[in-house]
């Protein structure tokens, strides 16, 4: 199963301090929507308020990006520019 | 207020306009004469993004009243290419890419142009602090200064400078 | 497709083109915010706060209404009055909240110099008078600038609604703290138990601005049925529309925004102030109304970056290998929650390979300008930090700072101490080419000094659309919707007719207004030539395929038997018939015939950027008596994929070094007592002239991204992030003394060369 870990502490809120879990999913999408059953309101903290790097590239936004099983994605703050 | 009607020359062309007494050569220039290619970057004199030629000397516009032109010679950025010939300093800051957001830039080629009205043979040093005034927040005068002294080169009949 | 793999000969990309809106430039033709006018357009001007921190009690413009040649004044009360709401449009999350907030104030002035109300009349002159006939009575309140002095317990608070986030347990009590950070990896007090050396430091940067020569300026009209048009310099028209049709309450589609010329932005321009005010105006008036900010307006009322206080502590092996590193930021936000305290948090490490890592953010309100994004939001600050300390580090143990930095580098499988796993990185490559060049080689005099430093930054994708249009006669025109700060329309042509096999000269790239393009994030996160790059270059490939497929009706064979090289159709082999080439013009002149206008637009969200790594060799001389240090060489090696036009891409790594000098060495906010600016201008707020600076060298290293189809990787943010580090070390290398405040001008250089004049503890 993709392993979910929370890096940066803004999930904290939500999970009550839990950084790591496994979730069972095969999209993005899927996962973030799993994340919002397990934690209301996380859905939406992950969607605006971060990134994501799925075995190491970072996506902003990936709905449909692919999660391999033993994927390893981190959720860290969204970045902006200058 | 009322306004105050001048004639001055701009760009070898005789201009007449009206001005409030308060009003900068620049505000003239962009505000009444839609000559917008000199820029306000500061309207206190430390950018250089307002620069022109007056009487052959390089100024700051916003330090210049817009009465204050009168009988004097006034050549700005507009004024610098003879037609769609374009001036060598144009042409070497377009070859050797010396602007990007191109904001500074007209100030820039002005000033360039009266430094080698100066003198054709600048150092390297003595480009550099002739154009202390302009400030260029994009490229880091580098490839400015290579630019102005490709110019200089060419003027000189030279073969392309490095 | 992928060029770098499949088509090794690149005929246009790699190239110095001229830039096809350059005449326009040298010329002053081009039009920039300010150059706009319309038929009627009167002026508009704001209010501004003259106190750092007061409660607004009474507004009242009743005489400035009256002023004859006056035709509207706005309030806050002209605004919707926007609840709290965290929305992601555009780069980053926005409160719109907040941003309102910004651009009018409304029942506090957070600062010195925020709006307060805003007038439209017909001359400059007589708007100036109508501003000072507007009567506000304000409540002073007690403010605070620093940031340290904002954390405490007892510091005046700015937002009563505004609790520290992600700290157990919840707070009850309002904070200036907007949220604290926290990043680990390993155990942090086992790695240090681990060290045989330990190095610390306690570091401090003052605000910055991004001080582009053009202050903001925007026109705009409104018609009476409410469809309004925006002409504004700006990073991004989809965002100047979004964020003003938010500010309003207007429907998007009833915003036209037009991107003008910018002069510079560097993030400063990536949200708005003036457009929402200039809309209420010209909305209430009936007339266009145009506005731009004066020089002292720029820096008392638009976003600066943040000032910080950082400590840093690593540990390591007598062999170099780094066993610990802590690290903690405190960022000033300004008035509004949002510093860059993530990336800060993230970039310092981020170039290493290490075991256990601690890093603690906090992100804090002060009575100063909300922060703007300044290229590498975040990263400049921290590195002056981490990079210093490792200099201080490799002099402990007796190491070259690059040999200290190799050994800890980070590579392709290094996990970084945020999370994810470095892939494909040019470090190690960046590293061997600065320890490889002329500069590094060369000896120095008695009296100078040398420092290296390195950056890093993620690069970010994004949504992009680009649009390729095949002209009647076989030329192309090639529409994107991303503001052009640093020579990107250029590269979207020459990416363009790399793969459409023309000439650069027969390309001429457009950038379009929100009616014109679809949707595009803002200029900024070095994401355009590899964002938009890539949906230009995906639309000008769906055009070979369509003019494939009208040679293959002309000449009746499959399309799949139809080649496209050096701007022809040849038949594939040939099996697929002796048919004569079918030039690109030929082609366009019967594209009715064949199916009609030859023309594609992809919209993508581009994912995948590379991030890119800089390292700087910085060579000095301090004059002891006056403090001022001299740049005497600079050399910046940076990864950068694949340039595309090379001229463009070492003038990007040539101005964020001097602006990270300038950074280093000058440029900072300086309050009064009262908390107000003191600085306001070109003169005081000391940025590099040309004299300051000596050619800047930049050498590009490309090691390509895999996931562009030429290779490119963004430019633009990582050469401002090491000059203030490699500066740093070079001044102490020169003098003997680390300085660990910036700026680091004259007159505290010399206060550091007068104290350790004096008797003072061993170091």
């Amino acid at each position: 199963m993709p392993r979910v870990i929370f890096s940066g502490s803004a999930a904290g809120r939500f999970t009550g301090g839990r950084t790591e879990l496994e979730v069972a999913a095969t999209t993005f999408r899927r996962l973030v929507k799993e994340l919002d059953e397990r934690f209301p309101g996380l859905g939406r903290q992950v969607e605006d308020g971060m990134a994501v790097a799925i075995d190491g590239v970072i996506y902003q936004d990936a709905y449909a990006a692919p999660l391999a099983e033993g994927a390893e994605i981190y959720l860290i703050p969204k970045i902006a520019g200058g | 207020m009322s306004k105050h009607h001048i004639t001055t020359t701009i760009n070898g062309e005789p201009v007449e306009f009206l001005c409030e007494p308060q009003e900068t050569l620049l505000d003239v220039l962009r505000n009444t004469l839609n000559l917008t290619g000199s820029k306000e970057g500061c309207a206190s004199g430390d950018c250089g993004a307002c620069s022109v030629i007056c009487d052959g000397k390089l100024i700051c516009s916003c330090l210049m009243l817009g009465v204050e032109a009168e009988g004097h010679n006034i050549v700005t950025v507009e004024g610098i290419a003879t037609g769609d010939e374009l001036h060598p300093v144009q042409r070497k800051f377009l070859e050797h890419a010396a602007l990007q957001c191109g904001f500074c830039t007209p100030g820039l080629i002005v000033a360039s142009k009266a430094l080698l009205d100066e003198t054709l043979n600048p150092t390297e040093e003595e480009a550099r602090y002739w154009l202390a005034g302009n400030l260029c927040r994009c490229t880091g005068y580098d490839k400015i200064i290579r630019a102005v002294m490709d110019a200089a080169a060419e003027m000189r009949g030279e073969a392309r400078a490095a | 497709m992928n060029y770098i793999v499949s088509k090794p000969e690149l005929k246009v990309v790699g190239t110095r083109p001229v830039r096809p809106d350059g005449v326009d430039k040298v010329t002053g033709r081009a039009t920039f915010g300010a150059d706009m006018v319309l038929p009627g357009m009167l002026w508009g001007k704001v209010k501004r706060s003259p106190h750092a921190h007061a409660r607004i009690v009474k507004i009242d413009t009743s005489k400035a209404e009256k002023l004859p040649g006056v035709k509207a004044v706005i309030t806050a009360g002209d605004l919707p009055n926007i609840a709290s709401e965290e929305a992601f449009v555009g780069e980053g999350p926005m409160n719109f909240r907040d941003l309102s907030r910004n651009c009018i104030a409304r029942d506090k002035v957070l600062y010195e110099g925020h709006a307060v109300a805003a007038v439209a009349a017909i001359s400059q002159a007589v708007a100036d008078q109508a501003l000072d006939l507007i009567d506000v009575q304000y409540e002073v309140l007690p403010h605070v600038i620093d940031v340290e002095e904002a954390m405490k317990p007892d510091a005046p608070n700015l937002h009563d609604d505004l609790f520290t986030a992600n700290v157990e347990p919840k707070p009850t009590k309002p904070s200036n703290i907007s949220k604290r950070v926290y990043f680990a990896k390993g155990d942090i007090e086992a790695g240090f138990r681990d060290a045989d050396v330990v190095v610390e430091g306690r570091y401090t940067t003052a605000p910055v601005h991004q001080a582009y020569i053009e202050p903001h300026a925007c026109l705009v009209a409104v018609a009476a049925d409410g469809q309004a048009q925006v002409y504004s310099s700006s990073q991004g028209q989809f965002m100047v529309r979004a964020y003003c049709a938010k500010l309003l309450g207007w429907d998007i589609s009833n915003i036209r925004a037009v991107p003008l010329e910018i002069g510079g932005g560097f993030g400063g321009k990536t949200l708005v102030y003036l457009e929402p005010l200039a809309l209420a105006l010209a909305q209430k008036s009936g007339r266009p109304v145009k506005m731009q900010m004066t020089r002292e307006e720029v820096f008392r009322a638009s976003g600066p970056t943040s000032g910080s206080v950082i400590e840093v502590r690593i540990g390591a092996k007598r062999d170099g290998t780094i066993v610990a590193a802590k690290e903690v930021l405190k960022y000033q936000a300004g008035a509004f929650p949002g510093s860059p305290i993530g990336p800060g948090c993230m970039c310092g490490f981020a170039m290493y390979d290490l075991p256990n890592v601690e890093v603690i953010g906090y992100d804090v309100v002060s009575n100063r300008p909300k922060v703007a994004a300044y290229r590498a939001p975040g990263a400049p600050m921290s590195s002056f930090a981490v990079e210093s300390a490792l200099d201080d580090l490799a002099r402990k143990l007796g190491m070259d700072p690059v040999t200290l930095r190799e050994k800890n580098g980070a590579h392709d499988g290094t996990k970084t101490h945020y999370g994810p796993t470095h892939r494909e990185i040019g470090f190690l490559q960046t590293l061997a080419a600065a320890k490889n060049s002329e500069h590094w080689k060369m000896p120095l005099k008695p009296g100078q000094g040398r420092g290296i430093a390195c950056g890093f930054w993620f690069n970010i994708g994004g949504e992009s659309s680009g649009a390729v249009h095949i002209n009647e006669d076989g030329t192309a025109t090639v529409v994107s919707g991303n503001p052009d700060i640093g020579g990107s329309r250029a590269s979207m042509a020459m990416m363009a007719a790399e793969v459409l096999c023309l000439p650069v000269e027969k390309v001429r790239p457009v950038v379009g207004d929100t009616t014109s393009i679809g949707f595009s994030h803002m200029t900024g996160g070095s994401r355009v030539t590899f964002a938009t790059g890539m949906a230009v270059t995906q639309a000008a490939e769906r055009v070979v395929e369509q003019l494939k497929q009208r040679a293959a009706q002309i000449w009746e064979i499959s399309p799949e038997a139809v080649d496209w090289r050096d701007g022809n159709a040849y038949p594939a082999g040939s099996n697929a018939g002796a048919f004569e080439p079918l030039s690109l013009a030929e082609i366009a002149l019967r594209a009715g015939k064949t199916g009609g206008p030859i023309s594609s637009e992809v919209s993508i969200n581009a994912q995948g950027a590379g991030p890119g790594f800089g390292v700087h060799i910085c060579d000095v001389e301090v004059d002891r008596e006056t403090g001022a240090v001299t740049i005497l060489r600079y050399t910046a090696v940076q990864d950068v994929g694949k340039a595309i036009h090379p001229s463009y891409v070492e003038g990007q790594i040539q101005g964020g070094a001097a602006q990270g000098i300038g950074w280093a060495l000058n440029e900072e906010y300086i309050y009064d007592a009262q908390g107000r600016m003191e600085n306001p201008g070109f003169l005081d707020y000391r940025v590099p002239v040309a004299s300051d600076l000596p050619l800047i060298e930049a050498i590009m290293v490309e090691v390509p991204n895999p996931r562009h189809p030429f290779g490119a990787r963004g430019v633009g943010e990582v050469p401002i992030i090491p000059p203030m580090a490699a500066v740093g070390n070079a001044i102490r290398d020169a003098i003997g003394i680390r300085l660990t405040d910036l700026p680091m001008s004259p007159p505290k250089v010399r206060a550091a060369l007068d104290a350790e004049a004096l008797p003072q503890a061993a170091e």
